[in-house]
């Protein structure tokens, strides 16, 4: 089901691009002349981050409703891909699940004379599910590591010091995972995993975020990471600490906020230099209420309330 | 004299024929035509189909391995560091779903098809056939939820087993899918050995079992050995069902409660996502290739055996 939902997303996308594509072909004449007559729409190549891609597919979709006479173009690639096409010129802003490196920064400066503009639009948190009847609390990142990583041991509850959860058969610790083409797959192996590291195989790998909580919430031996906003009656969120020792933070938009959760990270678009006014709109409104709505339905953490 | 009735016998004769002739001749030619394009379109559909499958795949042929791809169980097609691409668990897994289906499938799809043929008539016969044909239109998402949702905790708790979404449950989901289809064949089956046979057998003395056990299974085993293939093709062909209730995972299993992968839902979950003509995409194309290939095999000895009976 989720997956029809991410088709319809990306067919979504791929119609702006195709329209975007045919509007540029007619509309750069007029552009030149200053105001576009009514009718002529302005494009925008919005490049980036595979996780976000379906973010940003989702906020150009209701934009058409705001503002008609602005087209984003989305396409993910690569957080790196995006920023790569600000330091080249074919993209006017880039979507970035990390930081922009000093190296990039350099390389804009002297390429195009500008500096990098950044805005932090969203938050992705990872919560760890278990069933709501397990006794366990809270875990650290080196214990998820041995339990999801190649390299780990840890394949019991009883290694973990749980011994007892109620309705659970055997010892055995089933691991749910996601489709090792998702963002989340693919952030949860940079954050916890390793990025040199591999998933041990034989995880449950389900093929959407409610999937695995659903599953985690009919499985009392389950363990599973997904996006904070898919929590239900039926699992209970673990508290994470980065290593023993260090205090367990409970998942929550406020300590995804103040940066204490450690599996959480900012979403960011980039400009190069100062956006053009129908730009700036575009990022103004992605950030504001309206604009954050997105960000809660498709299941990342939303910017502190003003 | 003796000309004139002829020449105007003739053509008198001959208008109405022609004009007939030629009407029915052109008809009869854009029919056939349209048949002869309904008969080739299956050809052209199957070849076309697997021409585009093998043609995306192909690039990457060259740098297979194949002793890899058949037989390690290592499928991590999107690593960093170095990919592999093993798909021995994934046909282990689809081959492991399908056979177990099978086994539950056959004795419930064939004792059904029985019954409705020859031990229930008027009332209970019409309600049942309509109650099976509805369980074929129930869509396979459907069933992929009842097996996630439903069933994986009754059987967590039934069999007192770690995870209840693995190769028994996606089994008796592909078992419910395909018994309607092995019903309806199966009975079709049995409908078309003569009355003779049957009047003949209790004539003899026969109980109904031995009728069925000894005349009419014998004489129906073609119709019904098709039946029992047409369910493999929909086990093996299946989707959306596994994809959910198999528990997706990479894995050899033990016993029939661990959680398997199959080809179908492998291509499923992954293609969506995949950036096209990368390897990994390439691999899912190949992947696409061999479930051809074991269809093909399967349809080939379905074949053989009906002609090997036949002989008989």
């Amino acid at each position: 089901m989720n997956t029809q939902m991410q088709w319809g997303v990306r067919t979504v996308a791929v119609a702006t691009v195709a329209i975007g594509v045919l509007l540029t072909g007619c509309g750069k004449k007029d552009e030149a002349g200053g105001t576009a007559p009514a009718g002529k729409k302005t494009n925008v190549a919005n490049i980036g981050s595979d996780t976000m891609v379906n973010l940003a597919a989702a906020w150009a979709e209701a934009y058409g409703a705001v503002d008609k006479t602005v087209v984003i173009e989305v396409n993910g690639g690569g957080s790196g891909v995006g920023i790569k096409g600000l330091l080249n010129g074919t993209a006017e802003l880039a979507n970035s699940s990390r930081h922009i490196e000093d190296k990039e920064k350099a390389e804009l400066k002297e390429k195009r004379q500008l500096d990098a503009k950044e805005y932090v639009v969203g938050f992705d948190a990872l919560s760890i599910y278990v069933h709501k009847d397990n006794p366990m609390n809270e875990i650290t990142m080196e214990q998820l590591r041995d339990i999801y990583g190649a390299t780990g041991t840890t394949t019991k509850w009883s290694e973990l010091g749980i011994t007892a959860i109620p309705g659970a058969k055997g010892d055995e610790i089933i691991r749910v995972s996601r489709q090792n083409n998702s963002g989340t797959y693919e952030y949860f192996k940079e954050a916890v995993v390793g990025k040199k590291n591999e998933f041990k195989l034989g995880s449950l790998d389900m093929n959407g975020s409610k999937d695995v909580v659903e599953l985690v919430g009919k499985t009392p031996n389950a363990i599973g990471y997904s996006g904070m906003g898919y929590a239900n009656p039926s699992v209970k969120m673990l508290k994470v600490a980065k290593k023993k020792g260090d205090p367990y933070i409970a998942p929550s938009i406020a300590a995804t906020h103040d940066k204490s959760y450690p599996i959480a990270r900012p979403m960011f678009f980039y400009t190069a230099g100062e956006p053009a006014p129908h730009l700036k709109k575009y990022i103004d409104w992605t950030m504001s209420d309206d604009g954050q709505k997105y960000v809660e339905s498709t299941g990342y953490v939303p910017l502190p309330k003003k | 004299m003796s000309k004139e009735p002829t020449e105007v016998l003739s053509p008198a004769l001959a208008v109405p024929i022609a004009r007939r002739g030629q009407a029915a001749v052109l008809g009869e030619r854009v029919i056939e035509g349209l048949v002869y394009l309904c008969g080739i379109s299956a050809i052209v559909f199957v070849f076309g189909i697997f021409f585009f499958v093998f043609k995306e795949g192909a690039p990457f042929l060259a740098k297979l391995d194949f002793k890899e791809f058949f037989f390690s169980k290592e499928w991590i097609p999107t690593s960093s560091v170095q990919p592999k691409y093993g798909i021995g668990a994934l046909i282990v897994g689809t081959l492991s779903v399908t056979t177990l289906a099978m086994v539950i499938a056959v004795p419930f799809g064939l004792g059904a098809a029985i019954f409705v043929s020859e031990f229930c008539t008027g009332k209970t016969k019409e309600t049942l056939k309509i109650v099976i044909e509805l369980l074929a239109a129930i869509p396979s998402v459907v069933w992929g939820f009842i097996g996630l949702s439903v069933m994986s905790p009754v059987i967590i708790a039934v069999f007192h087993v770690p995870v209840g979404v693995n190769l028994f449950n996606a089994a008796m989901l592909l078992a419910l899918m395909s018994v309607p289809i092995m019903v309806s064949m199966g009975e079709d089956a049995l409908k078309a050995v003569p009355d003779s046979y049957r009047e003949a057998g209790i004539a003899l003395g026969a109980t109904r079992w031995q009728l069925v056990y000894r005349v009419l299974l014998p004489a129906a085993k073609n119709g019904l050995l098709a039946a029992v293939l047409l369910g493999v093709g929909r086990a093996i062909g299946e989707t959306m069902a596994v994809l959910m209730a198999t528990g997706h995972a990479v894995n050899i299993p033990d016993s029939i409660f661990d959680p398997v992968r199959t080809l179908t839902a492998t291509i499923a979950a992954e293609l969506g996502e995949t950036s096209h003509g990368s390897p990994h995409y390439q691999v899912l194309f190949l992947i696409g290739v061999v479930l051809f290939s074991i269809t093909f095999v399967v349809n080939l000895a379905a074949d053989f055996i009906v002609k090997g009976i036949k002989r008989k």
